[in-house]
């Protein structure tokens, strides 16, 4: 599944303000943990986040992301640790009193007032003008395209609807930073992926540092300049779409972001940047580009996505990077086709090829004898 | 089988609701009774409402009742909002057991035993520090607000376990305080279990004549004690016409009730 | 995604800065056992607040103080003996001549009831007539509620208001309904009378019988209600699978409706038996002197013989009496609670 070309291409800004030694983060998260019981939530997180950022905190239900966004707005205390915003430490501060605003899964929108009075609510406590109030709750309504349903209550309208109305009131004060916990989760699938890109020129348009959490990796992957990895109260990885995607750091991330095979082998020798792994499991020998040197007999894991191999059914000359197997299953999908390869040891590779031409001139069928092949560039060395 | 059932479950509604019925029937054909003796019928008559209406005691009584219900079922509310609130939203915490255990307790307490050990302990506190002195619609009110909290409470807990926290935590991150929170934000979404708990402290205290008979002082009667004691004497056809007013003006309060949330309704499902 | 529910935190610390305890704070957490500091999840956010102590401490000290502190009364009471002065009963501490603490306890009142066999019978008597009540409401109340949750959908909410109705009614009058019905003369007898199906009337008033029918028509709505409330929840498509694996409706009905609905067969029973075996007015209306229940005879001790220790000996022991079914009940809905809690989360 080619997600990460779906990754966003920013060119107007400063693409990659973590990278700068000298940009000041808006967030900085040292340290946090938070435990319910004996239940660790968070476990010793440390982040920092930058002006403009559109960052996400990625993982499944359950592994922290958004017990860490609920400290971010001040709705949980942490139990260790700091959390500093704009230069000003936040862990302790309720949060009525932050510069941070939140747009909610649920959108808990107010049911007993109208669309103009939820976006006003933030205005009004602030103790803000009633000309002030009204003008600003305007270029709210403009900016979401809701001006006619001013005076509907949060029955009266669509889900989408709502979830406009849940972004334009947690952006009505100027946050210095929008939490967003599942913004787009109650939508169908349609409506979804149109409203990720208005959210993405929404946060472009503003320049306001957007936090979201999310379990959907396609959606992080779509909207994120930065994603954050998260399993079991900690940080696997924080990295942009293309280098979680392309680089990631460990067993959980390579296999949670898009699809992946996984081979476990050992580190027999290393050569002009190429690591030589041997996996006893199916009797192969592959030569993986490696940045780091890593010592003869380390045990570690050969990752391998399924676009980047090829299968064909004329045996190739070379012995590395080589996997033998029948064709057991195959998926027409009309762009790609999908290749299930049961190796001699009975593993199922997951291979996927794009359809490039009408008629193909040899297509594989079922049981028919294939090998798989990689360039060493392709596959990803994982130390377990 | 298939085709009998429906007409069986048909006859089980009747008869139970026959029963729950014709009693309140009976009472209101014959509150019109021109005979004194209630049970046999001497022509139509409307003398006992007349009587009724002219019957000072039990009018002083009904008065003493309704001042007694207004203030019970306004500071149950209270009570119960507070309790509701400590229950659904404080998590748990040491000593949440003991309060759990006070707060239902009254529900299923004899009132034998509510009204014995409310009027023992005044006495005791008479004693002690010389309150509350003459015993009346004070200790009644008091007396009435321990048991109707219970009632209260479980119907504002429940509202507010179903209400979205969410919407509370969006009032705290727009910069409301937690007080004002729950003044503009809870207050307003909970108002219905707030009048349904009002409503229903306000009827358990207009019905209560056990704890009100033993916390009540020498000249302060309420009015099902002025009815229990002309009904210990017999049937009385004023008892009837009293009883058919009661259910009159219940009724007319549910009809109208009823009416304006199948009306609310209705809007609701237009708009959408 | 809801968040995770939040625990408490265990060390329950003083409160820092300006709200640390203050003496009367200490004395008062030591007196209760009760914790300022509480974890909370949605109004407070974990920094501790005088309001939220506030907003415990006002109910809970009402009913400390008025439910609470009167048990210990009653408690106090129930050992001491009775006289003639007022208040009616002697101290349980006193003070000797040579300043010295004396304390009288008298077991005298729980030895008469023990000893008299009136308490004895009447204890008996309530639980029997209170157990046969609730299964003549549990025969009456359960095909109802059947009944409603299985009518229309827009028939069900007014069904569940007729039902509600009575309640809303005096219950004094309710039971005062039924004197002109069962009275020798009354409605029923004089029914009876022109049907022809007897010649003298039948003494219907003053007996168990009367007594049982107030219990039952009193309480009804409070066994319908509940026992509604689970049928109405259970999940029909249960019953269908059951008719698609071959299983007879009467058959669906014994194997899977009634032992999910048990619930409220518990809470139901509990709702009608506990309140009925204290019962006051319906015995005392409609039965006779001898329809003996423990709560007309506490009453009778009360206000005809004066002798509030016993009076509050009958208090004690009802409530022993009571307890198991009482805590029982308290479990149950706790339960009950805990899941719908889990069943939102």
């Amino acid at each position: 599944m080619p997600v990460a070309q779906g990754a966003r291409m920013r060119a107007s800004q400063n693409l990659e303000a973590w990278q700068d030694p000298k940009a000041r983060p808006i967030v900085q998260i040292e340290n946090v943990t938070k435990a319910f019981g004996s239940h660790y939530a968070v476990d010793s997180v440390s982040l920092e986040i930058f002006q403009g950022e559109f960052f996400s905190l990625l993982g499944a239900s359950g592994c922290g992301k958004t017990t860490l966004l609920r400290m971010l707005a001040g709705l949980e205390t942490p139990d260790s640790g700091h959390i500093v915003i704009d230069g000003a430490d936040m862990t302790h501060v309720p949060p009525y009193r932050r510069p941070v605003n939140m747009m909610f899964q649920s959108y808990a929108l107010f049911p007993h007032m109208t669309v103009e009075q939820n976006i006003a609510f933030g205005l009004k406590q602030e103790g803000a003008s009633k000309a002030q109030i009204k003008e600003r709750v305007g270029e709210m309504l403009r900016l979401v395209r809701l001006e006619p349903y001013a005076k509907r209550r949060p029955h009266q309208l669509s889900g989408g609807q709502r979830q406009r109305v849940a972004l334009a009131r947690s952006l009505a004060k100027h946050p210095r930073l929008l939490l967003l916990d599942e913004p787009l989760g109650a939508l169908d699938k349609k409506l979804r992926e149109h409203t990720q890109f208005e959210l993405v020129n929404i946060q472009e348009q503003l320049g306001t540092t957007f936090i979201m959490v999310t379990h959907d990796q396609e959606e992080a992957m779509t909207m994120s300049t930065r994603i954050a990895v998260m399993d079991e109260g900690r940080i696997l990885q924080i990295g942009s779409p293309s280098t979680i995607y392309e680089y990631p750091a460990t067993r959980y991330v390579a296999d949670f972001i898009g699809s992946v095979n996984l081979f476990d082998g050992r580190v027999i020798s290393e050569e002009g940047g190429l690591v030589f792994v041997h996996c006893d499991e199916v009797g192969a020998t592959m030569a993986i580009a490696h940045g780091e040197p890593l010592i003869a007999g380390t045990p570690v894991s050969v990752a391998l996505r399924p676009e980047k191999m090829t299968v064909t059914d004329i045996k190739p000359e070379s012995d590395v990077n080589v996997l033998r197997g029948v064709v057991s299953e195959i998926a027409y999908l009309g762009d790609v086709s999908i290749y299930y390869v049961a190796l001699p040891n009975k593993t199922l590779v997951h291979v996927q090829l794009t359809n490039l031409a009408r008629h193909t001139s040899s297509p594989l069928t079922w049981e028919q004898e294939v090998w798989l092949t990689w360039e060493p560039e392709n596959g990803v060395v994982l130390q377990t | 089988m298939r085709h009998w059932r429906p007409f069986l479950l048909f006859t089980v509604l009747a008869f139970g609701y026959a029963f729950l019925y014709l009693p309140i029937m009976s009472l209101i054909v014959y509150s019109f009774n021109e005979s004194r003796l209630v049970t046999v019928w001497a022509g139509f008559s409307t003398k006992w409402y007349g009587e009724l209406v002219h019957n000072d005691q039990i009018l002083s009584a009904a008065g003493l009742s309704l001042q007694i219900a207004v203030i019970n079922a306004t500071g149950a509310v209270i009570l119960g909002t507070l309790a509701g609130l400590v229950l659904a939203r404080f998590g748990r915490f040491r000593g949440r057991t003991a309060f759990t255990t006070l707060i239902t307790a009254p529900l299923v307490m004899p009132e034998v035993i509510i009204g014995l050990s409310l009027l023992l302990m005044f006495v005791a506190m008479e004693n002690v520090i010389g309150w509350p002195g003459t015993r009346g619609m004070t200790t009644i009110v008091i007396a009435h607000l321990t048991f109707s909290t219970a009632y209260v409470t479980v119907v504002i807990q429940s509202r507010l376990s179903q209400m979205d926290v969410s919407i509370e935590e969006a009032a705290l991150d727009l910069g409301a305080k937690p007080a004002k929170v729950f003044f503009v934000i809870t207050v307003p979404v909970i108002a219905p279990a707030l009048v349904a708990g009002w409503l229903l402290a306000f009827t358990l205290s207009l019905d209560d004549l056990v704890v009100a008979s033993f916390v009540s002082g020498p000249g302060a009667s309420t009015l099902p004690m002025v009815v229990y004691s002309s009904v210990r004497l017999g049937v009385s056809p004023q008892i009837n016409a009293l009883a058919t007013i009661i259910v009159g003006i219940v009724t007319v309060a549910i009809l109208v009730a009823g009416y304006l949330m199948h009306r609310q309704e209705k809007q609701r499902l237009k708009m959408q | 995604m809801m968040p995770p529910p939040v625990h408490p935190q265990v060390p329950l610390s003083p409160p820092p800065g300006p709200s640390s305890p203050t003496l009367i704070g200490y004395l008062w957490r030591w007196l209760l056992g009760f914790p300022f500091v509480v974890r909370v999840r949605g109004l407070a956010m974990g920094t501790v607040s005088w309001g939220r102590a506030l907003v415990t401490a006002v109910p809970f000290l009402w009913l400390l103080l008025f439910f609470g502190l009167p048990f210990l009364v009653v408690l106090k009471l129930s050992f001491s003996q009775a006289v003639l002065a007022q208040p009616p009963y002697t101290p349980l501490f006193s003070w000797a001549e040579d300043g010295i603490m004396v304390l009288r306890i008298n077991f005298q009142n729980y030895l008469l009831l023990v000893q008299d066999s009136l308490y004895w019978v009447a204890y008996l008597n309530s639980l029997r007539i209170a157990a046969i009540a609730t299964v003549c409401c549990l025969l009456l109340g359960y095909p109802m509620a059947y009944a409603i949750s299985k009518a229309k959908a827009e028939f069900r909410i007014p069904l569940l208001m007729l039902i509600i109705l009575p309640f809303w009614t005096s219950f004094l009058i309710r039971v005062y309904a039924w004197i002109g019905i069962l009275k020798n003369n009354g409605l029923l007898n004089n029914f009876l009378l022109w049907l022809g199906v007897i010649d003298d009337p039948l003494p219907l008033m003053h007996t168990d019988f009367s007594v049982l029918i107030g219990i039952v028509y009193s309480y009804l709505p409070f066994m319908v209600l509940p026992l509604y409330a689970t049928l109405s929840r259970m999940d029909e498509s249960l019953l269908e699978a059951a008719a698609d694996l071959g299983c007879r409706p009467g058959k669906a009905f014994l194997t899977i409706t009634l032992p999910l609905s048990m619930p409220g067969v518990i809470a139901g029973s509990m709702l009608v038996f506990i309140p009925s075996v204290g019962e006051f007015v319906i015995p005392d209306l409609l039965g006779g002197p001898n329809t003996l229940m423990i709560g007309k005879v506490l009453w009778t001790e009360f206000f005809s013989n004066k002798d509030w220790p016993v009076a509050s000996a009958v208090a004690v022991a009802t409530l022993l009496l009571l307890v198991v079914p009482i805590v029982r009940f308290q479990k149950a809905q706790e339960e009950t609670a805990k899941k719908t809690e889990e069943g939102r989360t």
